[in-house]
C-alpha cells in the first residue's frame, strides 16, 4: 500500500510539473469553426502560423452542433460561426468574453446550376422550369435564410415552395445541386468561386439581409496569448485578403 | 411551443418508413436468407458479405453513393423522373440497404438451426420442396423472422445518416424523426429535441425488452 501511495504521488507530481510546464509555453489555440468557412480558415492559419509561431488548431462543424459543443464544455477557445446569432448567445449565456464579437466574414448567395444553360437571372426563378430547387435549411443555415428572403424579395417564394428541397447546411445543399438531384439551388459564394463551370447568378445584396459571419473569444480563451493573436490575425490585412479571394466580403 | 402538428407528421412518416422497410425486406430477405443458409456454393460468402456491408460501412458512404445512384445519372433517370432524392420511395431504398442485414442475418441464423434433419424427414412423407418450406422450416425458423423483422423496424426508425443525405428534409415526405430532432437541435430549441429524443429512448428500450422476453417465450415454446 505504502509503495503504490508513493508511486501515485511521484506520478501526479510529474503530470502537475508536465502541465505547468505545457501551459508556460502554449502556443496552440483551439478554434470552433463553421463548416462553411474551412478552406479560408485553414488558410488563415497557415498564414496565421507562418506570421507567430503560433498553431491554430481548427475544429469544424455545423454553427449549432459547435454552439452545443461549447455550452457542454468543449475546449474551445475562439468561436468562427456562420451566423451573428452564435456568437452573441454564447456571451449572454456566459461562454464568451463581453466585447469580443466580431463580423468576420460576410457571405453572399448565389444561384447555380452545373448546367450551363439553365441560370440567366431573376427571370430563371420566375419561369420555375426546373423541378427541384436546393436551399440551405432556412431555420438553421444563414445561407437558407437568406435564399428565402430573396425569393420573397422577387415574389416566387409561394410558387417555388413545393419545389424546393433542404440540405441540413450549405455544404449538403452544394452537393445536392453538383450531383443533380436538384437541377440548381442557392449555395454561397465562395463554393463555387474557384470554378467556371456551370451557370450561376449572383443575387444582388439589396435582396437579403447580409449573412454576417461573427467570432467570439470564448471564456476559455480568455488567458490564451494564441488565442487572442489569432483573433487579432482574423481581423488584420492579410486575413482579409484571404477571407475576399474565397468570395465573402469583410466585416464593418 | 412545441406544436402536436410539428411532432406528429415526423413520427407518422418514421413509422411509415420503417413499416414498408420492413415488409419489403422481410419479402426480399427470406428467400435470400434460405439460399444463404443452404446453399453450397463457393461464393456464396461473398454474398454473406455484401449483405453485411451496411453493418460496418458509414451511413455517408451509403448515402453518398445513394445520391448518385437515385440522381439523373442513376435509377432516377432510367426511370424518367429525374431523381428518386428527396421522395418516400428513395427513403424506401435506402433504408432497405441500410437495414437489411439486421433482417435477413437473424432470418438465416434461424434456417441454419434446422438442419437437415427436419426437412429430410418431411421429404420422405412425400413433402414438396414449397411444402417443406412452408410448413416446417417457416415455423421452426419463426424467432428469426421475428427478430429480423424488430431489428429492421427498430433499425430503420433510428436510422439518420442516410436520410439526411438523401432526404432534402421534405415535410411529410422525407422529414423523418431523427432528422427532426438533429433540427430541433440545431435551432437550440432543447425543449422540443428533449421530448422527442426521450420518446426514442423509451421507444428503443421497449423495442428490445420486448424482443427479448418475445424471443425467450417462443424459444420455450419451440418443439
Amino acid at each position: 500500500m505504502p509503495v503504490s501511495f508513493r508511486f501515485a504521488l511521484t506520478c501526479g507530481i510529474a503530470l502537475a510539473a508536465a502541465l505547468a510546464s505545457l501551459s508556460a509555453h502554449a502556443t496552440t489555440t483551439s478554434v470552433a469553426v463553421a463548416a462553411n468557412f474551412t478552406g479560408a480558415a485553414k488558410d488563415i492559419a497557415a498564414a496565421f502560423h507562418e506570421k507567430t509561431g503560433d498553431t491554430a488548431q481548427l475544429s469544424f462543424g455545423s454553427t449549432g452542433t459547435l454552439y452545443t459543443q461549447i455550452s457542454q464544455d468543449a475546449p474551445f477557445e475562439v468561436f468562427l460561426a456562420a451566423d451573428d446569432v452564435r456568437p452573441e448567445k454564447a456571451v449572454k449565456d456566459g461562454f464568451g468574453v463581453k466585447g469580443t464579437t466580431f463580423t468576420y466574414a460576410v457571405g453572399k448567395i448565389v444561384l447555380y446550376s452545373t448546367d450551363p444553360a439553365l441560370v440567366k437571372g431573376p427571370e430563371t426563378l420566375k419561369n420555375a422550369t426546373f423541378e427541384k430547387l436546393a436551399i440551405a435549411n432556412p431555420k438553421t443555415a444563414p445561407y437558407g435564410t437568406a435564399a428565402v428572403q430573396a425569393m420573397k424579395a422577387l415574389k416566387v417564394y409561394d410558387t417555388l415552395k413545393p419545389k424546393i428541397v433542404e440540405g441540413e447546411n450549405i455544404a449538403q445543399t452544394h452537393q445536392f445541386v453538383m450531383t443533380g438531384n436538384a437541377e440548381l439551388g442557392f449555395v454561397a459564394l465562395s463554393q463555387v468561386i474557384g470554378t467556371d463551370a456551370g451557370s450561376r447568378w449572383e443575387v444582388p445584396a439589396d435582396l437579403y439581409q447580409p449573412i454576417r459571419q461573427d467570432a467570439v473569444l470564448l471564456k476559455k480563451g480568455e488567458g490564451s496569448e494564441a488565442a487572442k493573436a489569432f483573433v487579432d490575425f482574423l481581423k488584420g490585412p492579410e486575413a482579409a485578403k484571404i477571407i475576399a479571394r474565397y468570395g465573402y466580403a469583410t466585416g464593418s | 411551443m412545441l406544436q402536436f402538428g410539428d411532432i406528429i407528421t415526423p413520427v407518422r412518416l418514421t413509422l411509415e418508413l420503417a413499416s414498408v422497410t420492413t415488409l419489403i425486406l422481410i419479402v426480399l430477405g427470406t428467400p435470400l436468407a434460405w439460399w444463404l443458409a443452404r446453399s453450397t456454393r463457393w461464393w456464396k460468402e461473398a454474398v454473406g458479405a455484401l449483405v453485411a456491408l451496411p453493418l460496418v460501412l458509414p451511413p455517408t458512404v451509403l448515402g453518398f453513393y445513394l445520391l448518385i445512384a437515385l440522381g439523373p445519372q442513376g435509377i432516377g433517370g432510367l426511370l424518367g423522373v429525374r431523381t428518386l432524392a428527396f421522395s418516400f420511395e428513395g427513403l424506401v431504398i435506402g433504408s432497405a440497404i441500410y437495414s437489411l442485414p439486421f433482417v435477413v442475418q437473424p432470418i438465416r441464423t434461424a434456417f441454419e438451426a434446422i438442419g437437415p434433419r427436419s426437412l429430410e424427414v418431411a421429404a420422405t412423407l412425400r413433402a414438396s420442396p414449397l411444402d417443406r418450406f412452408l410448413t416446417v422450416a417457416l415455423p421452426l425458423a419463426r424467432t428469426g423472422f421475428l427478430t429480423g423483422g424488430i431489428l429492421g423496424f427498430a433499425h430503420t426508425v433510428g436510422e439518420f445518416g442516410v436520410v439526411l443525405m438523401i432526404g432534402g428534409n421534405v415535410p411529410g415526405e422525407t422529414k423523418v424523426l431523427s432528422v427532426a430532432i438533429y433540427d430541433y437541435v440545431e435551432q437550440l430549441q432543447y425543449d422540443a429535441a428533449h421530448v422527442l429524443s426521450a420518446g426514442m429512448v423509451l421507444f428503443s428500450f421497449v423495442v428490445i425488452l420486448a424482443m427479448t422476453l418475445i424471443g425467450r417465450r417462443l424459444g420455450q415454446l419451440q418443439p
